[in-house]
């Protein structure tokens, strides 16, 4: 890995000074072949836009044009032009992975395309992840939170490496993954006073990713696990489960899911069955879609959600910055991953500019070693860098519960 | 929890289930025992029946109709009957619409054609109940999320008849379910036996040929064939959505699958077979969640159905096997 880099290395350089020397030898000719060159530069978003997750991706997608707009859309005299894809459909009402597929083939056709941005949902990142590795192309996940997809241990044995056929590492994410997010959810469990817990996952990579994780990390804590299980996202209701739930006396109920999984009608159908307690979720149910689902009623301080990040309004410095502007565009509240989405477009883009500013060309193998050199970034989400595995260093993690029909932040962990 | 109640409560969410499905699957029955068409889009009539219904509700909540006390404690009631036969009207027509616009001029065409129509008009409704779904209304999240979930409020009273201490939950809508499809199921049962146009029905089930030949207006027969699956359609859309408080563009979907499934276990076809293996189904769903695992849930239904297939190819209660796709 550490030979790859190098060499990657090497080569920019390499061809920053070959651009270094020419702009003094043929500056005419220097011009023109940056102008080509760099003409077109398209970042495309590949991200849920049919289904629940929309109010959110939509508000992701602001966020990555507000990072594109800030630049006034230029790298130098290059226009970066930006689409938005979407990598459901409808008959799933969730990201499909022929979609997802299809985006990524699109993407490495178009010569243009210098960077991925997406996906939402890590299941459908496994998908393109390895597409995307061997065109060398950038891809920055605003929302992949499955340790899985970077970091051995979490899954299968061939796991990152599978994702990662050219053994290089092309795949970045500014979020924080569930292998904190899954222990700081059973810690928080235990905060409530839970000691008995059943964790439901919805079978799909994310949530039993982060379920399982809550689940270890529950159990060296010392709660007792009275039992597990995956649901069917498409079931009409969940009665006969809660009543299972019911007779092993659980106190806390974790779902490892996402609105598009069905996390509301878990809400709806734990206060029909009976059930007093409490229910922990995470990130993927952070978004007014979940309240909207489930009815604010069922969530009320009885459910808490567990974030990458704190609310945006509770964002400072360069992200509070973010949040003003981005009220002031749009005239609405962000949702929860608006800013990810944004900074995931906007380390891009300063990889971009950091390229052009050191006189190289921006193609896809430019923009790929750049990313990968990002260190103690000053974005929306704080000081961070990439490590070793392309994972952010970024480890703040928020628990939120509804009242009044909002997301209300009780606690904050680093 | 003891066992016993555990077991009660199942059977009770069994067969609150399974009588939702078996309402719909009675619509899948009806038009494949008459016209031998497998109606796909009949999960996403059922849809937009539940679509409809919550918009009703929602004109009516910022009326204030159904704020408690306006009418007395029959009014949830008498709302409940107002939307079933709303919804049920409404699904109906839409069927009879599409029976009209799309399968009728398809009538002679191969079997294949009239399957692949259906699924057309499947997707077609499908994407005007994402687009519904974007109404600018409270009730739909002020049209901000077409595709949400949508919340559905509660109608009837939720709380416990058997009391707050009982560890076995019964509510208003168990109860409601079986008031609504009970009588909905005696009622067709004695219409297509006692009626001229039940017979005319049965006698277009058994030979369309032969009850042409007798005189039997046969298009007259399929159109009311429609029109009575769709009404049931809708009844059962809104005891879903009443049942469960969410209703979502895809809740056709596994509905749909469900009935669907009922219906070729109790044998395609027949009615009383439709009415039995949805509550069939229902229970299984319930039995499997409990005593299995949630996860193992379909696999347990499928197999139910296979093994009853191998050993009664034409379903529990089928009239033996006509040549049929």
């Amino acid at each position: 890995m550490k030979m790859n880099s190098m060499k990657t290395a090497n080569f920019r350089s390499a061809i920053a000074g070959f651009a270094f020397l020419t702009s003094f030898a043929l500056p005419s000719f220097a011009f023109v072949a940056s102008a080509t060159a760099a003409d077109a530069i398209k970042i495309v978003s590949s991200l849920p836009r049919t289904g629940s997750a929309n109010a959110q991706t939509t508000s992701m997608v602001n966020g990555i044009k507000m990072a594109i707009a800030e630049t006034n859309g230029k790298i130098g005299d290059a226009t970066i032009s930006y689409e938005d894809w979407d990598d459901a459909s409808a008959q799933k009402g969730n990201w499909d992975p022929t979609v997802e597929a299809q985006n990524a083939d699109k993407a490495i056709a178009d010569d243009a395309v210098m960077a991925y941005v997406g996906t939402y949902n890590s299941g459908a990142a496994k998908i393109s992840m390895p597409k995307l590795n061997a065109a060398g192309m950038v891809m920055v996940s605003p929302a992949n939170t499955a340790p899985n997809l970077t970091k051995a241990g979490f899954g299968e044995p061939n796991e990152p490496a599978v994702y990662r056929p050219s053994g290089k590492i092309n795949y970045f994410r500014v979020v924080p993954t569930d292998d904190v997010q899954g222990a700081v959810a059973a810690d928080y469990a235990k905060e409530l006073g839970a000691t008995k817990v059943f964790v439901l996952d919805d079978r799909e990579v994310y949530g039993k990713g982060v379920a399982g994780v809550f689940q270890k990390h529950a159990k060296e804590i010392g709660l007792e696990i009275v039992g597990t299980d995956g649901i069917d996202t498409k079931a009409s209701n969940y009665k006969s489960l809660m009543t299972k739930i019911k007779q092993t006396g659980a106190d806390l109920v974790y779902f490892g899911g996402t609105t598009q999984t069905n996390a509301g009608q878990i809400a709806k159908d734990m206060v029909a069955g009976g059930l007093k307690a409490k229910l922990i979720v995470p990130d993927g149910c952070y978004e007014k879609a979940f309240i909207e689902a489930a009815g604010a009623k069922a969530l009320e301080d009885r459910c808490f959600i567990t974030f990458g990040g704190v609310a945006a309004k509770s964002l400072t410095g360069k992200g509070r910055e973010f949040y003003l502007s981005y009220v002031k565009t749009y005239s609405a509240e962000p949702e929860g991953y608006a800013v990810y989405g944004y900074e995931a477009a906007k380390v891009v883009i300063s990889a971009m500019q950091r390229i052009h500013t050191a006189g190289g060309t921006i193609t896809r193998a430019s923009v790929l070693a750049e990313v990968g050199k990002t260190k103690d970034y000053v974005g929306a989400l704080g000081t961070w860098s990439f490590d070793a595995n392309g994972d952010t260093t970024n480890r703040t993690m928020s628990v939120n519960t509804v009242r009044n029909g909002e997301f209300v932040m009780v606690k904050v962990v680093n | 929890m003891t066992n016993t109640e555990v077991f009660l409560q199942q059977l009770i969410y069994g067969l609150s289930n399974g009588m939702i499905i078996a309402l719909v699957a009675l619509g899948y029955t009806m038009v494949y025992g008459i016209v031998e068409l497998i109606n796909f889009a009949h999960g996403d009539v059922f849809t937009l029946g539940g679509f409809l219904t919550l918009t009703i509700v929602g004109v009516l909540g910022a009326a204030a109709i159904i704020e408690p006390g306006a009418l007395g404690v029959s009014s949830h009631w008498l709302l409940l009957l107002g939307l079933v036969i709303a919804a049920g009207v409404f699904c109906g027509g839409l069927n009879l619409a599409i029976n009209r616009i799309v399968y009728k001029p398809l009538r002679s065409a191969p079997k294949l054609t009239q399957l692949v129509a259906a699924i057309g008009v499947s997707f077609i409704l499908v994407n005007i109940a994402l687009f519904w779904g974007g109404a600018p209304m409270k009730v739909f999240g002020g049209g901000n999320a077409a595709a949400a979930s949508k919340d559905f409020p509660e109608i009837l009273e939720g709380s416990n008849l058997l009391g707050d201490s009982s560890n076995v939950v019964l509510r208003l809508e168990d109860i409601a379910i079986f008031a609504v499809t009970i009588p909905l199921m005696i009622g067709l049962t004695l219409f297509v036996k006692k009626t001229r146009l039940g017979r005319g029905m049965r006698a277009t089930a058994q030979n369309p040929i032969a009850a042409k030949l007798m005189g039997i207006d046969t298009d007259r027969v399929i159109a009311a064939t429609f029109l009575i699956g769709g009404f049931l359609g809708g009844a059962a859309s809104v005891m879903w959505s009443v049942y469960n408080n969410t209703i979502s563009f895809q809740m056709g979907f596994r509905a749909g699958m469900d009935a669907f499934t009922a219906a070729v276990l109790g044998g395609i076809g027949s009615l009383p077979g439709a009415m039995v293996g949805g509550v069939l189904i229902g229970l299984i769903r319930a039995m499997s969640d409990q005593y299995i695992e949630t996860r193992w849930t379909n696999v347990v239904v499928f197999g139910v159905l296979i093994l009853i297939l191998i050993f009664r190819p034409s379903g529990l209660l089928g009239l033996k096997q006509r040549e049929k796709v």
